[in-house]
């Protein structure tokens, strides 16, 4: 059974403007001990769709979805008393900038430790040594004394690792990271990203790996979620897509690297993300599209395999004449 | 041999710090001993992490800031022996600077018009038409529409804005841009879009460019010449190829392993750093790697290298000096 199942998840923003819709149908399946990308542009849905699973929406926000599971339970029937209970134990969340993630008004020692009194009960001050066990294990030395420091007195790096610690605290099935290294330099974004793999094989746990950076999900992941516009456009193993992206945005999204460059002209995907009042009609990529058709302006594409389009590239030779011959007959 | 545009030459900046009144003051040594060419038409990448001194090197350039020490000319005039104001503003319009974050670089309450134009009147005397013309020409040459003239920075996105900062750069006809971090703000799509504009750019004006980034596949990408800085200090130096292909200092080294690749096929072997950057104010004795440094050894703790050369480029490392690499 997997680990979280999500079916059909939307979720809306009222605006002044009118209704936003920044999630639109995504469908996940986390297993147990799996890493997860989902990578995207900004604006894309990628941080607000995992928001929603962890219910910290502000209140103009509409979730809807057919199903969310977690182990067996449902989320989506909960009541929100039940629901704290899971979130912050079993699904944690790491969050881009970890300066301003961490309480600037506590010790690192006291935001651990409330972690764990506030799950398992009992006197904050019993669990230092457990702190201190903590902070070692995601590689902070002198943890003792760190206890007593202030983030602010801790390096992006070092306040990332705290972070961290706090979350796998209470041994959580399901660590969710939001752009962990993004606010960090290279070398310190490699530390991380080691850790977290370190972590997550040691402790059996999923992880959800929410990036932009192509690479960081080449060098980490097993399975990839590519999000356009709120949209889930190609789901698939991360050397299936490297190899062959079947999705013409996956597809652009890659030979837009440096890496991948021919000579000083790099391939750029022309035009913007559509906003809230610049949505096509057909498929919501049509307009940057290079290979765009009259049918993909006009109707939504289908969802076929895991790829959300109307003629999805690398098809082996006789499944391309199929899919032309169902659009045309 | 096209013409030579800036000649650093042992540069340094130091900052007092004050650490209240009863504490002596302290040195924060940003920038030492940086030197380097740059010429028509090329393009010099500065990489390293953050407070490795880059920004500051980059404020030095566009005479935002006076070095403490060192020679630094910029289109042939000693910037050291100017005495008159007239020159030093004549030297400002030679060198113009992009800023990392679009949002923050263009003031929300001029239109695209007169951020453009802004410039022309502080430093030329020609008429409101002409620098009309001069705006809308600009706009074009950046990929942006006549209509956009009127309009505020806020109704833009990322990636045009990113485009005005550039147009509003290039008005004064500049012959050295210094582009700090000018598409880490962006998204991946985007950035190659500017990306393209900026080398288009250089070919058809003959700009030469200051490239500061920590993304090493842009700068792979873009660079001709790379200098590589740790802690205020250059570590290596030369020929954008070689630096990639065959880097010479641990540090560049395990800057180029710790760097993501797409290539899944044949992952590398990473180099691991442990610990971080050490604080500038209180730098390690000897060499500033040394702490984090795999090959350090009794030396590199006592006496700090110096650049010297090795194939064709240039490193500072005790270890390279004494042949233990």
């Amino acid at each position: 059974m997997a680990l979280l199942e999500i079916v059909n998840l939307t979720v809306d923003f009222a605006t002044a403007t009118g209704s936003l819709r920044a999630v639109d149908g995504i469908n996940l399946t986390i297993d147990e001990g799996e890493i997860v990308a989902i990578v995207g542009e900004s604006g894309s849905g990628k941080s607000v769709g995992m928001l929603a699973l962890m219910g910290l929406l502000p209140w103009t926000s509409t979730v809807t979805a057919d199903r969310i599971s977690f182990n067996g339970q449902d989320l989506l029937n909960m009541t929100d008393k039940q629901r704290r209970k899971i979130i912050g134990k079993d699904i944690s969340m790491i969050f881009q900038e970890p300066m301003t993630s961490l309480n600037p008004c506590f010790t690192v020692g006291y935001q651990i430790t409330e972690v764990l009194s506030h799950h398992f009960g009992g006197k904050r001050k019993s669990y230092n040594k457990k702190a201190i066990e903590l902070l070692n294990q995601v590689g902070i030395p002198a943890a003792e004394s760190r206890l007593n420091s202030f983030p602010h007195q801790l390096s992006g790096g070092m306040c990332q690792r705290v972070m961290i610690a706090m979350m796998i605290a209470c041994k959580p099935k399901l660590l969710i990271a939001d752009e962990p290294t993004t606010a960090l330099d290279v070398t310190i974004q490699a530390q991380i990203l080691e850790l977290l793999i370190e972590l997550q094989q040691s402790h059996g746990m999923a992880l959800v790996l929410i990036t932009h950076d192509m690479a960081v999900v080449a060098e980490t992941a097993e399975r990839v979620i590519v999000l356009y516009a709120g949209q889930q456009v190609e789901q698939r193993k991360v050397k299936e897509l490297f190899e062959n992206p079947k999705h013409p945005y996956s597809e652009a999204l890659l030979n837009a690297l440096p890496e991948r460059a021919q000579d000083k002209h790099l391939n750029a995907i022309p035009g913007v993300v559509p906003g809230q009042m610049d949505r096509p009609r057909g498929c919501l990529f049509s307009p940057r599209c290079n290979y765009a058709q009259d049918l993909c302006s006009q109707e939504k594409a289908p969802l076929k395999d895991g790829i959300l389009c109307h003629f999805p590239l690398n098809l082996s030779k006789s499944k391309k004449q199929k899919a032309i011959n169902l659009e045309t007959g | 041999m096209s013409k030579q545009l800036i000649k650093a030459r042992d540069l340094h900046k130091h900052y007092t710090i004050n650490d209240g009144f009863l504490k002596s003051s302290k040195k924060l040594k940003a920038l030492s001993g940086v030197g380097f060419d740059l010429y028509e038409g090329k393009t010099l990448a500065v990489v390293g992490e953050s407070g490795c001194g880059k920004s500051t090197l980059a404020r030095l350039l566009t005479t935002i800031e006076e070095p403490t020490s060192g020679q630094l000319s910029i289109d042939g005039i000693d910037m050291g022996s100017v005495q008159s104001k007239a020159i030093t503003k004549q030297l400002r319009q030679t060198v113009q600077m992009v800023f990392q974050d679009p949002f923050g670089s263009l003031n929300p309450r001029q239109k695209v018009g007169d951020i453009l134009q802004e410039p022309l009147i502080i430093n030329t005397s020609l008429s409101a038409s002409e620098r009309k013309q001069k705006a809308l020409d600009m706009m074009s040459l950046v990929g942006l529409r006549d209509e956009h003239f009127q309009r505020y920075p806020h109704m833009f996105s990322g990636g045009q804005r990113q485009r005005i900062a550039i147009a509003r750069a290039l008005i004064l006809k500049p012959k050295v841009v210094v582009l700090d971090e000018p598409v880490s703000a962006l998204d991946v799509s985007i950035q190659a879009q500017v990306i393209n504009l900026l080398v288009e750019l250089q070919k058809e004006l003959g700009l030469a460019y200051v490239f500061i980034s920590h993304d090493l596949s842009i700068v792979r990408h873009i660079a001709d010449e790379v200098l590589v800085m740790y802690l205020g200090k250059p570590v290596e130096q030369g020929p954008s190829e070689v630096i990639f292909n065959d880097p010479k200092h641990p540090y560049t080294q395990a800057l180029l392993s710790a760097t993501p690749s797409t290539n899944i096929k044949n992952k590398r072997q990473r180099i691991k750093l442990t610990g971080e950057l050490p604080s500038p104010i209180d730098p390690p004795n000897g060499c500033a790697f040394n702490p984090r440094c795999q090959h350090a050894n009794k030396s590199c703790k006592i006496s700090e290298p110096v650049m010297d050369t090795f194939g064709k480029s240039r490193a500072a490392c005790l270890a390279l000096d004494e042949g233990r690499i």
